[in-house]
Parts: C-alpha cells; structure tokens; sequence
C-alpha cells in the first residue's frame, strides 16, 4: 500500500474530507488540552457524519459517546461547542482509564 | 471548520509539508499555515515555537484563546550503505522514534539477516530515491565511503532540501567528494550543509558510538530546522 492510499483509508481528517465530498454533514471534535494522564495527546481527533457515524477517538473509549451527542447537536445548530471531562470519575475508573486525567474537547462542524 | 482549511491540512499532509491549524476557539474562526510561510503578529513566535517541537497547544492572544493543532510530517531516515554502522543506527532510530530505511545495492551487505525488521532496499539509490523521493522531513545518512553509491543521494538529498544530509568519511575523503558534487554544479552554500565528519562530535569510536552521534545530529537538526 502507498503512503497515499493508506493516508486515505486510516486517518480521520481524510475521512471527514471524503464524507463532506459526499455531501454528508460532519463535525469534528479535537483534544485542545489536558491535565494529568490523558488518554489520547492534544491534537487528537474524532470526526463524526450527522448518522453518528465516527472515526477517531479522543479517549480510550470512555466520553465518546457524549462527544458523539453534542456533536448532533453542533451539526444542526452550527454553533461550536468546548466539552470538559473529568476522566477520574467512577464510570473512567470501571472502563479503566487512568485517575486524575481532565481533558477539553472542542466540537465544530465543518462548513 | 471552514471545508477549505480541511482540504488544504490533508493536501499539505499528504504531500508531506508541515502546516498547522490555528482556530480562534472564541470565536470559531480557522486558518492554515504551512511552514515556510511568513506570519505577522502575535501568533509568530508561537507558530514558529509549535513547528520546532510539534506540540499542538492552546495559546492566548489578544484576549482570544486560540489552539493550534500542529501536523508536522512523520521524519524519515534513509541511510545510503548497509554497514555496521547503519545495523545500531536501525536499533537507536527505532528507540528514539524515527522511521528509518537502508539502501544499497551491494547485495552481500543488505541482507534480512542482517538488518532484520528494518526496511530494506538492495538495489542503487537511483532507482529506490525515484520511487520513494526524498523531501524536506528526511535525514540522509551517507556511510558506504563509496562515491559510485553515495554521491547521488547526496546531491538528490541537498536538492530535497532534506533537514539533515551527512557524509561518512575523513577530511581528506570530503574535501574530494565535495570537489566531485562541485563539478557536477551543486552551489556551495549547498554543500555547507553536508555534515562531515558525521556525527556530533563526542568522541565516538565503534560503529555503535558513531550510530549514537549521527541519531544525536539528525535529531539537533530536525528540532531546529529553518534556524540556519
């Protein structure tokens, strides 16, 4: 596989890119800071079509869902949105991140 | 996201260029800027800063909050020889997080046995660097003392703008291939970029201790790249 296909296939920003060409509504959420033992480093991203459709991350696995939520919600309003989240909380602890994280997530549509 | 800084990020990225994404987080506005380019005002520092060490970071500015979100391409090593030298700066590269791949031709030298995982070509640099061509966030390591294997790659790395291009060899052994790339009309503030003898200078003695000074030059020189 050459650089180019395989830039195409994997990575989130090229699959957003690919679903707006295809006239899907996108947004795309970004690790913008974080404290402690984040899971995923600043700049990380998840992008996600108006179907709740995602690729990417911006945790082990933990606050994707609520970021997947408040996505909808910037898809159809427009407005861009900074999600905080605590990552020492009981539900990270049982999903096993690491205690004492905090991260900040910001939301935007594409377009 | 403005769709045309989406376009232009993966446009850059794929073509291997460093840009960085600067979204005013107050008031959503976005905008690229590729390395190279001149920025005016109080983000300069900052951009020219997050290009060098590749952290992506919030900033204020101007009362505004602002993120930038750095892609600096991965850096590639491409090591012209399979030598002793080039089987430890295999291990060292992989240790300190560089990509890195052997090329030469000499068959009896770039063996799988000898370099392992390592990607590996045997065959002339001519004919790999064609299919594979070097770029600006590409080290070149010369150490076959060759010039039939080396002198190519060399001129092909300096024209690249490679970040990082060194020359095995004693004084007396670069002071003739740089009169060979002269000829063959390669200026001379060019050829001030090769670094020769390679490796920063500690005094390095095995081939293991030479692989350490050149993995400690290539990285001095991909952190403070564009700074003369």
């Amino acid at each position: 596989m050459g650089l180019a296909e395989s830039f195409a296939e994997q990575d989130e920003l090229a699959i957003a890119e690919r679903w707006m060409s295809e006239g899907k509504e996108v947004a795309i959420a970004t690790v913008v800071s974080t404290w402690g033992s984040a899971p995923r480093p600043v700049g990380s991203h998840l992008v996600m079509d108006e179907e709740g459709n995602f690729e990417g991350s911006v945790s082990g696995g933990c606050v994707e869902g609520a970021v997947v939520t408040e996505a909808l919600d910037v898809i159809s309003s427009g407005e861009s949105k900074m999600l905080e989240f605590g990552v020492a909380d009981e539900t990270a602890w049982e999903v096993g991140l690491s205690c004492g994280g905090k991260i900040r997530v910001y939301v935007e549509r594409v377009g | 996201m403005d769709p045309l800084t989406l376009k232009n990020l993966n446009e850059a990225r794929n073509a291997r260029k460093a840009a960085i994404v600067v979204t005013n987080l107050t008031d959503g506005q976005d905008r690229l800027v590729i390395e190279g380019e001149s920025v005016e005002g109080e983000l300069a520092e900052a951009l020219s800063k997050a290009f060098l060490n590749g952290k992506s970071t919030t900033i204020e500015a101007g009362g505004c909050e602002y993120f930038l979100n750095v892609h600096v391409p991965p850096p590639r090593i491409v090591v012209i020889g399979a030598v002793h030298i080039s089987q430890a700066l295999a291990l060292i590269a992989k240790t300190s997080g560089y990509a890195l791949e052997v090329i030469d031709p000499r068959t009896a030298f770039a063996t799988p046995e000898r370099f392992g995982e390592t990607e590996l070509f045997a065959d002339w640099p001519e004919d790999v660097l064609a299919n594979r061509p070097l770029d600006a966030y590409c080290a070149l390591a010369a150490v076959t003392h060759d010039p039939k294997i080396d002198d190519y790659p060399l001129a092909a790395a300096l024209e690249a703008g490679c970040f990082y291009v060194g020359a095995l060899g004693s004084r007396k052994t670069h002071a003739k291939r740089l009169d060979r790339l002269k000829e063959e009309g390669i200026p001379q503030e060019a050829l001030d970029c090769i670094h020769s003898p390679i490796g920063l200078d500690i005094g390095a003695a095995s081939p293991q201790e030479i692989a350490v000074a050149i993995m400690g030059e290539i990285i001095q020189a991909f952190r403070s790249r564009g700074l003369g």
